[in-house]
């Protein structure tokens, strides 16, 4: 059963990943990156990693998306120029070489974990990826790494303000 | 052709393989068609109760032509809708366009599907839940879909091609962020007393006093953001007609047009099926003999006639003040209350 | 034939494969709206390698540190968001290339 759920959506995921570095208006690539995070979410689950499937959907899809499709309306952006997409010139020996850097890299990655004998996932508890599990261990182990996340949001919200507000001089 | 047939005959063995182990799975479909059903069956009565209650309020009949009390408008107008033509204008983004309706409607119905409206009960040897689903984060699951609901607005102002509809997608969604903060956080400070992320476990949670009475302040608070993330007047900013003709919907017609606002409708039941999920005690009847059902769905009608009452009331709110009074009223008020309830639980 | 549960590594090529695609997204598209959605598709395929281990192994820490990246996420986007509006307010043009210059 999670064979037939896993190969279509991560088959899905690609799809759509390639479809937003593909397209050539940025709504149609904002449209393909919130259907990657769906497919995501449903991967996540699949893993029983339900809590943060949710927080998949309510913080990528609900809100940073939005955030972009935002911007995208705020700028008016529909159709962007054709020359968009092509290649930046100067840059594509670049590309092309660290493209093949970082999937050697990845290759080697791939292929040691393939050496490890992880075929089959660990025994898990009921309550593995509950909101109740996951809590817990973020409120003791990772208490300072939360504080600081949230001090980081804080910053960021400031910066964000600051940023995007007029000059009034 | 062998390994056709083969694979063929290994596929059905799965599928009648499953379907017998999956006994709660074929019972949870049938849960869900009916559920699918149920919501949208709910529209057309809706749309006849607040056209009849829209009539009484500003000292009108409303529509009473039609069947018994005007009950048969609601269905004159679908088949008027389904009849009329569908135009696309040649500058849309044909596919975009398309989509955005059915996003509204299946974001709706989906929200629905881990509503409880009823106590469990046994009938055949089976005991039979009234929900569709009770996932352990029921209500993250609700705001996680109803969040989704944005796109459908947001897609199709940006696909119209319009500039009345491209404001009123922006409008929806800076409105519908900036209330969905509000509404998570004062449906925050009922998890915090119930400990538990489970509308079920909610529900229970209010058998004796219903929460209205302990979070007064929070109920107020969650009913306006919810208002407001239902699009309905007084913040039916998106669609605001005096100033952007229809907003996102305006260039759609015929049954397109129409989904949007069953959309909307189902966005109401849900939202107030959460309300009395979360503040009114749900199916729980306090000492009155009626099935909980009965009392559940008793609740929700309420609410939705406070809906209308409300959009026959109050003016609609200018945009800058809906900003200001969501970041500047509502989310320290959200805050504070949180603040005091955790207080309260700790002490 | 449709039994049996999927190899831990085949979620790590998958991770693998979506973190490339955002690689190329941003070494070649030009608008800068769409780099940052790449920058977008790397953190994603980041969150579901982390998140496989812990299902392969029984643990939390995953989990815990695929919050943070959404966390972290977040603020980027939304720090980066406002920088775009305001670049754009300087120079109406979201082509990353124009943006060569150190004063306008």
């Amino acid at each position: 059963m999670e064979l037939l759920i896993f190969y279509p959506i991560a088959g899905l995921c690609v799809a759509l990943a390639l479809g937003v570095i593909l397209n050539t208006s940025p709504v149609g690539s904002a449209m393909c990156l919130i259907g990657m995070m769906l497919g995501l979410a449903g991967i996540f689950v699949l893993q029983q990693a339900h809590f943060i499937a949710v927080l998949q959907v309510i913080i990528y899809a609900g809100a940073i998306m939005v955030l972009f499709m935002f911007v995208i309306m705020l700028l008016n952006l529909k159709q962007a120029a054709s020359a968009d997409w092509v290649s930046r010139d100067k840059n594509l020996y670049i590309t092309i070489l660290t493209s093949a850097l970082a999937i050697g890299i990845l290759y080697k990655i791939v292929d040691v974990t393939f050496m490890a004998d992880l075929d089959s996932p660990a025994e898990l508890p009921d309550t593995f990826g509950t909101v109740a599990t996951v809590g817990e261990s973020l409120f003791t182990d990772f208490v300072l790494p939360f504080e600081v996340a949230s001090l980081l949001l804080l910053a960021a919200m400031i910066g964000a303000v600051v940023l995007a507000k007029p000059k009034l001089d | 052709m062998d390994w056709i047939t083969e694979f063929l005959d290994e596929l059905w063995d799965f599928i009648v393989q499953s379907l017998a182990d999956n006994i709660p799975l074929i019972v949870g479909s049938v849960k869900a068609v009916v559920i699918a059903v149920a919501v949208m069956s709910v529209v057309p009565f809706l749309v006849w109760l607040e056209r009849r209650l829209m009539g009484r309020f500003q000292v009108r009949l409303g529509p009473n032509r039609v069947g018994p009390f005007g009950f048969g408008q609601p269905m004159a107008d679908t088949i008027k809708l389904l009849f009329k033509e569908s135009i696309i204008q040649t500058s849309a983004d044909k596919f975009l366009f398309h989509l955005a309706p059915a996003v509204v409607v299946f974001t709706a119905i989906v929200a629905f599907a881990v509503i409880p409206f009823g106590a469990p009960f046994e009938i055949f040897g089976q005991n039979i839940e009234l929900w569709g689903a009770n996932i352990n984060s029921g209500i993250l699951f609700v705001f996680a879909i109803s969040g989704m609901g944005i796109y459908g607005m947001v897609i199709a102002g940006l696909s119209s091609n319009n500039k009345y509809s491209l404001m009123g997608g922006l409008r929806s969604s800076a409105q519908m962020i900036s209330y969905e903060l509000t509404l998570g956080l004062s449906a925050l400070s009922i998890i915090l007393l119930t400990g538990s992320l489970s509308l079920v476990d909610m529900v229970k949670a209010q058998e004796t006093v219903p929460f209205i009475l302990i979070q007064p302040l929070a109920f107020l608070l969650f009913f306006i953001a919810g208002v407001a993330e239902t699009n309905r007047a007084p913040f039916d900013l998106p669609e605001a007609e005096q100033e952007l003709v229809a907003g996102f919907h305006t260039e759609y017609t015929g049954m397109k047009f129409a989904m949007f606002f069953m959309g909307e409708y189902i966005n109401m039941v849900t939202m107030s099926a959460l309300v009395t999920l979360l503040f009114l005690g749900g199916w729980n009847s306090y000492g009155i003999p009626v099935w909980p059902i009965v009392s559940f769905a008793a609740k929700v009608v309420f609410l939705l006639c406070v809906f209308i009452w409300l959009r026959s009331t109050f003016p609609r709110i200018r945009y800058d003040r809906l900003m200001t009074f969501g970041w500047k009223v509502l989310l320290p008020l959200c805050l504070l209350n949180l603040l005091i309830t955790g207080t309260i639980k700790v002490m | 034939m449709f039994e049996g549960t999927v190899p831990l590594a085949h979620y790590l090529t998958l991770s693998a494969v979506l973190f490339v695609i955002g690689i190329v997204g941003v070494l070649v598209r030009r608008n800068v709206i769409v780099v940052f959605m790449s920058i977008e598709i790397m953190l994603n395929a980041v969150n579901i390698s982390l998140i496989a281990f812990d299902h392969y192994l029984n643990l939390s820490n995953g989990q815990i540190f695929s919050f943070m990246v959404m966390c972290v996420a977040a603020a980027e986007v939304s720090v980066g968001l406002a920088i775009i509006i305001a670049l754009h307010r300087n120079k109406p043009t979201v082509n990353l290339d124009e943006f060569n210059l150190l004063k306008w």
